[in-house]
C-alpha cells in the first residue's frame, strides 16, 4: 500500500527554522528551509543530518520549496545548498525570489560582521545559492519531473507568501506555509481550491487564537501610540523590514492625514524605500483595492514616513520608529530599545510573534530586568503593548482551509505543542480527519488509497451510460462487465468482444442441451402455451417470447415441446443455453421438471 | 472569422463549445471619415456624394475627398459572425492576447451567452484600457446622425469603390458602451501561464506564453487522449515579453494556427532602424514627428529605442508626446507585470528597478504623457517633438488632429509602424497632404520561415489554418515563399467555415476504486498480457468516471409470503464471461476419470470429439471453438461437467 511520510527537521511542534521533508510517491521534496531566531548556535538551523551523514542532499531530494521570503522559512538556505550541498532545483515565487537574498544578506551581515561569527556562509554563496531557485508563478503548474508537479496558491502572508501543492500521480500533499485567511490593509486573502490532498500541513501559530476584529485591534493601536505622542513619550515597533511594516505604515499615515499629526514617524535601515519599491513593482501581489487604485495613487508612497538616522534616537520629544529586527534579537530595533527602555513615557508596540530566547519573548512575558552581553542589566520601565499584527491564521481561519481543500489528513507545524494539542482534538472532532503533530524528527507515515486510472474503451462505456439510464438508481446499481487488458504498462478496460479481438481469440462457445419429461395430457402446442404462461408469470421482468415456429425463448434460451409416439401425454422439453446464461437456464430446467401448476 | 491575425473561431471538443479569441475588425473604419476633435472647417466642407446621373444622390451621408467616397458617420465595425451558431452555447471564450478580445462585448452582451472567458491578467488588464480607449474615442465626440442609406444593397451596388465592394455592411455595428465593456470584463476569469483549467471535468485548457506581447498565450486544449493546439500571435523575436514556449506544443493531434506576421517581407528589426533614422531626420530640420499606434505594445519597444537613440544621435531634448486616454495606465500597467516578461527584465525588478526604461523618460521629463490634446497639453506642448497616439486607423483618437494640424507642412513626417491598416488607406480622407509619409511596420510575429521551422520542431499530425495562409499574398503571387507548404496539406478554413477535425476518440479516462482494484484477479494470456474480468458499477457525475465494488445484496429477511419459487428466480442480466481457448482430450479425459467418470466411449468426429459418458447417459461434444453439454435429469452432474470444461478455458 503506498504512503507519505512526513518529517519536520524544524517546525515540529515549535516556531522557528521551518524544515519539513515529504515523501510521496517515491519523491523527496523539502519544504522550507529556515533559521531559528531564538539560537545562536547549532540549532539555529535545521539538522539535514537526518537526511544524510555524509555528502551533499541532491541525490536525497527531488526539490526544495521555499514560502516565503520570512528567515524562519529560508535562512538556512545557503548553508544547506551551499555549505551542505544541493544542486538541485529551489522553487519560489517570483516576490520571494527577489526579496529573500536581501535578507539573507543582513542576516550574514548581523552575524558575521556584527557578532563576528565565522564558519557562516558568505555573500558568494547566497549569490550561487539564488542560481538554483526557479521563480514559481500562481496558480501555474510546474512540472518538476515527469510525475512530480507543484502548484503555487496565494497565501496573504507576506508579499509573495505562497501555500504549494504537490502532486504524483493521484497522490496529493499541500503545504499552507505561513498563511492569512483574512485580508488587511495591503494584502488579500489566502485562498485554495477544493484539492483535496492526502495530508494539509498547515501552521498553527495562532493555535487557539480567535481574534477580535482587525478594526478593533487596530484603533487600539493607534489609540496606544497616539497617547504616549500626546504625552511627549517615543514609540518603537520592531517589525521585519517587508511585511508587518507595511501594513502598519498605511495605517499609520493614513490616521496622520486624518488627525493632522506632526510628530515625526521614522523607518529604520536603507531598507525601507527599497522595500517599498518591491512593494510597487509586485502591487498584483497586493489586495484587490491598492491593485485598482496604484496608477491613480500608490499606497506605498508614504508622505508622512521618513528615513531614521542614529542620531534621531536620541532626539527631544515624541516620535515613532519602525526599526528592524521584530523580535528585539539584534540590529538597530535592540539598539533603539536599550536606550528607550528607562523611560516609563516611552513604549514599545510588539506587533508580531516572537520565539523563546528573543528578548521580545522576554518583555513580553514581564521581564523587567533583562541581562545583556558583559553581565550588564538592563532595567524595562517603558510600556510594552503586545498587539497581534501577524498575518497569520487563526483557530478560525486554519478551519476554514480545511473546508476549503478538504484534505483527507491533517498536519501541524509552526506552532506550540501545547496549542497545537487543542486544535488537533478541535478538528478530529469536526472533520473526523485524522490530525498529526509530530516533533523534530519524528516521521509521521500516512497510508494513502490511490484508485487506479485506467483506459476505458468509448464504446463501452457510452453502452453503459445509455443503458443505465440519465439518472443512476442507487437501489438498484447496473452491473458492468467488462474485460482489463494490461500489457505493458497500459491498463485498458475493453469489453469482452472487444478483448478478444484484440488478443485475437476466438470464443469458446459452451453449451447445454437438457430435456426434461413431463405428464401433461394436452397437445403439444397446448403444453407450449401452458410453459409460456408459468414461465410469463414466475420471471417477472425477463423477456419470455412465444414465437411462430413453435418455441418459447427466454431471453436466449431455447424451449421445444415434443412427444413420444407411444404416450402421446408424456412431453419431452427441450431446453437449450450457452455457458452465458447458465444461471437462468439452469434454474428452467429444475423449475420446468417440478410440472406446471394446475391452475393453468 | 475572416481576418487571420484578429480571429474568432470555435471549437467543439467533447461536448464543451470553445470560442478561439474575440477579434475585431476595425479595418471596416477606414470607409468612413475622421471623427475630428475640435471643428475641422476642411472636413465640413467636403462636397457631398450623388452619382453622377443623378439617380442617388446621398449628399448627407457620403462625402467625397481626393477621388474617394467616405461614409459621414460614426464609424463601424466589422463583427464575428453571430448568425451561424447560437452564442448562448458557447461554454468558454478563450483569449489569446489584448488585441484579440476587442469584439468581447459584442459576443457575451444581449447575446444569452452565459460561460466564462479565460485571459492572463496582462491580456485583461490591457485589453481593458484599449476598449476603454476605444469607447472614449467615440463617445468624445459623438455625432448625431447615423447613416445607414448607403447600405441598402441596391444602393450599395452604385455606389464607386471601395465601397461598393465592402461585405456585411448590416452586420457592421457601432462601437459599444464602457457599461458593456465592464459587464463583459465581469466574465473574465484570470488564469496564469501553464495553469490546468479543467472544463466540466471533461477537457483541460492551459495557456502557454507566445511570446508576442504581455500576457500573450497560445492554448492547449486537451484530454487524456486527445490534443488540441491553438497557435496565435506568436513571436520568435526577443522584445518584452516572456519568451514564447514551444516545447509544450509537441504532440498534438491537431494544431490551429493563426496570427501570423501580416507584413511577411519586413524584418522588425530593419524597420526599427529605418523608423529611427527617418525620425532623427525629421527632427534635425525643425519638423515634427507623427507616430500613430495602439498604446500598448510596440510602443514600449519603441521607446525603449529611442531612450538608447536619442542621446546618441544627440537629440536628447527632443520632448516625446504619448497622448491617449489610458496613456498613464498603459505606462503603469507596463511596470508591474515582472512574471510575464522576458528574463532580462525580470532580473531588473529583483534590483529593484522598473523593468521599462521609459520610467527614466517620464522621471527626467523627456517623455510627457497626457489623456487628450485638451487642458495641460495644450499649455506644456513645444515643437519639435514626437507624438504617439491613437487610433492607427487614423478616422477618430486624437491623431486626428495632428493630421490636421501637421498635414500641410512637408517639414513634418508620419511614421507608420502599425500593421493592421493599410497606409494609403489611412491617410486617404487627409489628401492632398504635404507632410511626408514613411511606412515602417513592426509586426513580430511569426512569419512563415519561423511557422515552418516550428512546426518541423512541434510536429502536429495536423494543421488548420486561416485559407490566406495556404496561397502567397495576392500582391506577391509569385512568391511561393510566403505561404505554408506542408505534408499533409493544412486544413483551410474562410469565414463561416465548419470543419471536422481528423481524430476520432477510442478511450476514455476512468478511475478504478482501490477495493476493485485490489479484488481483480489477473490471469497471464499471452507473454506480457494479462487480463482480469471486472464487474463493477459505474458511477458518472461532472464528466468523470469511477468504477466501484458490485455492493453485496442486502439478504432479504425471510417472509412466509415469498418463500415460494420467486426468491429463486436468478438476477436479471449478470451474464457471465466470454470463454476463450480449446480443451485437450487426453487432459480432459485424465480429469473426468479423476472425478470418478471412467465409462467414456470417444468418438472422432469431423470437427472433434464426442464422449459417451455411459454409465451416466450423458454427452460430451467437444470442437475445437465449442463445447456442447448434452445431459438430461442429473443437474449435480451437469455442473459438475461445467466446472471441468470451465478448467481448461480462459474467462474474458
Amino acid at each position: 500500500m503506498p504512503d507519505i511520510k512526513v518529517t519536520p527537521l524544524g517546525a515540529g511542534q515549535d516556531v522557528g527554522r521551518s524544515c519539513i521533508l515529504v515523501s510521496v510517491g517515491g519523491k523527496n521534496i523539502m519544504l522550507d528551509c529556515g533559521m531559528h531566531m531564538g539560537y545562536n548556535d547549532d540549532r539555529r538551523f535545521p539538522d539535514f543530518s537526518y537526511i544524510t551523514q555524509n555528502g551533499r542532499l541532491t541525490d536525497f531530494l527531488d526539490c526544495v520549496i521555499i514560502s516565503h521570503f520570512h528567515l524562519d522559512h529560508c535562512g538556512a538556505l545557503p548553508y544547506m545548498s551551499e555549505m551542505v550541498g544541493y544542486d538541485g532545483p529551489i522553487y519560489m515565487t517570483h516576490p520571494t525570489k527577489a526579496i529573500c537574498p536581501i535578507l539573507l544578506e543582513d542576516f550574514r551581515k548581523i552575524t558575521v560582521d556584527k557578532k563576528g561569527e565565522t564558519n557562516f556562509f558568505t555573500s558568494q554563496m547566497i549569490k550561487d545559492c539564488m542560481k538554483k531557485v526557479v521563480p514559481l508563478n500562481l496558480h501555474q503548474t510546474v512540472q518538476v519531473d515527469d510525475e512530480l508537479e507543484i502548484k503555487a496558491y496565494y497565501a496573504g502572508h507576506v508579499l509573495g507568501a505562497a501555500m504549494v501543492l504537490i502532486k504524483v500521480g493521484s497522490e496529493s500533499v499541500v503545504y499552507t506555509g505561513d498563511y492569512n485567511m483574512t485580508p488587511d490593509r495591503h494584502l488579500g486573502a489566502a485562498w485554495i481550491d477544493k484539492c483535496r490532498p492526502d495530508i494539509l500541513i498547515s501552521e498553527s501559530t495562532y493555535a487557539t487564537t480567535i481574534r477580535d476584529s482587525k478594526r478593533c485591534r487596530e484603533r487600539d493601536f493607534l489609540k496606544k501610540v497616539h497617547e504616549t505622542i500626546e504625552r511627549g513619550g517615543k514609540v518603537l515597533i520592531p517589525v521585519f523590514a517587508l511585511g508587518r511594516a507595511q501594513e502598519l505604515c498605511i495605517l499609520l499615515e493614513t490616521f496622520w492625514e486624518r488627525m493632522n499629526l506632526k510628530a515625526p514617524i521614522y523607518f529604520s535601515t536603507g531598507l525601507t524605500e527599497k522595500a517599498n519599491h518591491y512593494y510597487k513593482l509586485f502591487i498584483t501581489w497586493t489586495n484587490q483595492k491598492i491593485r485598482k487604485t496604484f496608477v491613480q495613487r500608490n499606497m506605498f508612497e508614504f508622505k508622512h514616513i521618513k528615513a531614521f538616522d542614529r542620531s534621531y534616537a536620541d532626539n527631544p520629544g515624541p516620535m515613532v520608529v519602525f526599526a528592524t529586527p521584530g523580535m528585539l534579537h539584534a540590529g538597530q530595533s535592540l539598539q533603539i530599545f536599550k536606550k528607550w527602555a528607562g523611560n516609563e513615557k516611552n513604549m514599545v508596540i510588539m506587533p508580531g510573534y516572537c520565539v523563546q530566547g528573543t528578548v521580545g519573548h522576554k518583555i513580553l512575558n514581564g521581564q523587567k530586568k533583562l541581562e545583556m552581553e558583559g553581565r550588564a542589566t538592563l532595567e524595562v520601565k517603558l510600556q510594552v503593548e503586545y498587539m497581534s499584527f501577524s498575518a497569520h491564521a487563526d483557530a478560525k481561519g486554519i478551519m476554514q482551509l480545511i473546508r476549503m481543500a478538504e484534505p483527507r489528513n491533517m498536519l501541524l507545524v509552526h506552532g506550540e505543542a501545547k496549542k497545537m494539542e487543542f486544535l488537533k482534538d478541535k478538528i478530529e472532532q469536526e472533520f473526523s480527519i485524522s490530525c498529526y503533530m509530530p516533533a523534530n524528527g519524528e516521521t509521521t507515515t500516512v497510508t494513502t488509497n490511490p484508485s487506479v486510472p485506467v483506459d476505458i474503451s468509448l464504446n463501452l462505456l457510452k453502452r453503459e451510460m445509455a443503458l443505465g439510464g440519465p439518472l443512476p438508481d442507487p437501489k438498484k446499481p447496473r452491473t458492468m462487465h467488462g474485460t482489463l487488458i494490461m500489457k505493458d504498462s497500459s491498463l485498458r478496460l475493453v469489453s469482452p468482444e472487444q478483448a478478444l479481438k484484440e488478443l485475437g481469440l476466438s470464443e469458446h462457445q459452451l453449451r447445454f442441451t437438457c430435456r426434461v419429461h413431463l405428464q401433461d395430457p394436452h397437445s403439444d402446442s397446448d403444453t407450449l402455451s401452458r410453459i409460456y404462461s408459468h414461465l410469463k408469470s414466475v420471471l417477472k421482468g425477463y423477456a419470455v417470447q412465444h414465437l411462430p415456429d413453435g418455441t418459447v425463448m427466454v431471453e436466449s434460451i431455447v424451449l421445444k415441446v415434443s412427444s413420444s409416439g407411444e404416450d402421446p401425454n408424456l412431453k419431452v422439453i427441450l431446453l437449450s443455453w450457452s455457458y452465458q446464461d447458465e444461471e437462468l437456464g439452469s434454474f428452467l430446467s429444475s423449475l420446468l421438471k417440478k410440472g406446471l401448476p394446475s391452475g393453468l | 472569422m475572416s481576418h487571420p491575425t484578429l480571429p474568432c473561431n470555435v471549437l467543439k471538443f467533447k461536448s464543451t463549445t470553445i470560442m478561439l479569441d474575440c477579434g475585431l475588425d476595425t479595418t471596416s473604419a477606414l470607409y468612413f471619415l475622421p471623427l475630428p476633435l475640435v471643428h475641422s472647417s476642411r472636413l465640413s466642407k467636403l462636397p457631398g456624394w450623388a452619382s453622377k446621373d443623378g439617380t442617388v444622390n446621398l449628399e448627407k451621408e457620403l462625402k467625397e475627398c481626393a477621388g474617394r467616397v467616405f461614409v459621414d458617420s460614426q464609424p463601424e465595425f466589422c463583427l464575428p459572425e453571430r448568425e451561424l451558431l447560437d452564442l448562448s452555447t458557447v461554454d468558454v471564450i478563450l483569449i489569446s492576447n489584448y488585441h484579440c478580445m476587442m469584439a468581447l462585448p459584442y459576443i457575451t452582451e444581449h447575446t444569452g451567452f452565459s460561460g466564462t472567458v479565460y485571459a492572463t491578467e496582462p491580456t485583461f488588464q490591457i485589453g481593458r484600457l484599449l476598449m476603454e480607449e476605444l469607447v472614449t474615442f467615440m463617445e468624445r465626440v459623438p455625432k448625431a446622425q447615423s447613416a445607414t442609406c448607403w447600405k441598402n444593397k441596391e444602393i450599395q451596388r452604385m455606389l464607386p469603390g471601395p465601397l461598393k465592394d465592402a461585405v456585411d455592411v448590416w452586420s457592421w455595428k457601432r462601437c459599444y458602451s464602457m457599461q458593456e465593456v465592464n459587464s463583459a470584463l465581469s466574465k473574465v476569469q484570470l488564469v496564469g501561464y501553464s495553469q490546468k483549467v479543467e472544463l466540466f471535468g471533461a477537457v483541460q485548457v492551459t495557456p502557454l506564453s507566445s511570446g508576442y506581447s504581455l500576457g500573450s498565450s497560445n492554448w492547449i486544449i486537451q484530454s487524456h487522449y486527445e490534443k488540441v493546439s491553438y497557435v496565435s500571435g506568436s513571436s520568435l523575436l526577443t522584445t518584452h515579453p516572456q519568451p514564447m514556449d514551444q516545447s509544450s506544443l509537441k504532440n498534438s493531434d491537431v494544431l490551429i494556427l493563426t496570427g501570423l506576421t501580416q507584413i511577411p517581407t519586413a524584418n522588425p528589426d530593419g524597420m526599427l532602424g529605418e523608423f529611427c533614422s527617418n525620425l532623427a531626420m525629421t527632427i534635425r530640420a525643425g519638423g515634427n514627428v507623427l507616430v500613430p499606434c495602439y498604446s500598448s505594445g510596440v510602443i514600449y519597444d519603441l521607446l525603449e529605442c529611442l531612450y538608447q537613440f536619442m542621446d546618441s544621435a544627440n537629440l536628447g531634448t527632443t520632448p516625446f508626446y504619448f497622448i491617449s486616454p489610458v496613456a498613464n495606465s498603459s505606462l503603469e500597467f507596463s511596470q508591474i507585470f515582472a512574471e510575464w516578461l522576458c528574463q532580462n527584465k525580470q532580473s531588473k525588478v529583483y534590483l529593484p528597478e522598473p523593468p521599462f526604461p521609459h520610467a527614466e523618460l517620464i522621471q527626467t521629463n523627456k517623455l510627457k504623457h497626457y489623456p487628450s490634446i485638451h487642458g495641460e497639453f495644450s499649455s506644456e506642448f513645444r515643437q519639435p517633438c514626437v507624438v504617439f497616439t491613437g487610433h492607427p486607423s487614423l478616422r477618430f483618437g486624437d491623431v486626428v488632429h495632428f493630421m490636421e494640424l501637421w498635414g500641410k507642412s512637408s517639414l513634418n513626417t508620419i511614421i507608420f509602424t502599425e500593421p493592421d491598416f493599410s497606409y494609403l488607406d489611412a491617410l486617404a480622407p487627409y489628401q492632398p497632404l504635404a507632410m511626408k509619409c514613411v511606412y515602417c511596420p513592426i509586426d513580430t510575429r511569426l512569419n512563415f520561415h519561423q511557422v515552418s521551422k516550428l512546426l518541423k520542431e512541434v510536429q502536429p499530425l495536423h494543421v488548420v489554418c486561416p485559407e490566406q495562409y495556404t496561397q502567397p499574398p495576392p500582391a506577391q503571387s509569385h512568391r511561393s515563399d510566403l505561404m505554408l507548404e506542408l505534408q499533409p496539406p493544412p486544413m483551410a478554413y474562410r469565414r463561416c467555415s465548419v470543419l471536422g477535425l481528423p481524430f476520432r476518440r477510442r478511450y476514455e479516462r476512468i478511475q478504478l476504486q482501490p477495493e476493485l482494484a485490489k479484488a481483480l484477479v489477473p490471469s497471464e494470456i499471452k507473454p506480457g498480457i494479462s487480463v482480469a474480468t471486472v464487474s463493477a458499477v459505474l458511477q458518472s457525475k461532472d464528466n468523470k468516471h469511477v468504477l466501484q465494488p458490485v455492493p453485496k445484496p442486502t439478504p432479504v429477511p425471510p417472509s412466509k409470503k415469498r418463500k415460494r419459487l420467486m426468491e429463486e428466480v436468478p438476477e436479471l442480466l449478470s451474464p457471465k464471461p466470454l470463454l476463450s481457448g480449446s480443451i485437450p482430450l487426453d487432459a480432459f479425459l485424465a480429469s473426468l476419470h479423476k472425478s470418478g467418470i471412467t465409462e467414456v466411449k470417444v468418438e472422432e468426429t469431423a470437427d472433434g470429439h464426442i464422449l459417451h459418458l455411459q454409465a451416466e447417459d450423458a454427452l460430451i461434444q467437444l470442437e475445437e471453438d465449442a463445447t456442447h453439454i448434452v445431459c438430461d435429469n442429473n443437474e449435480p452432474l451437469r455442473t459438475a461437467l461445467r466446472d471441468l470444461v470451465l478448467r481448461f478455458l480462459q474467462k474474458l
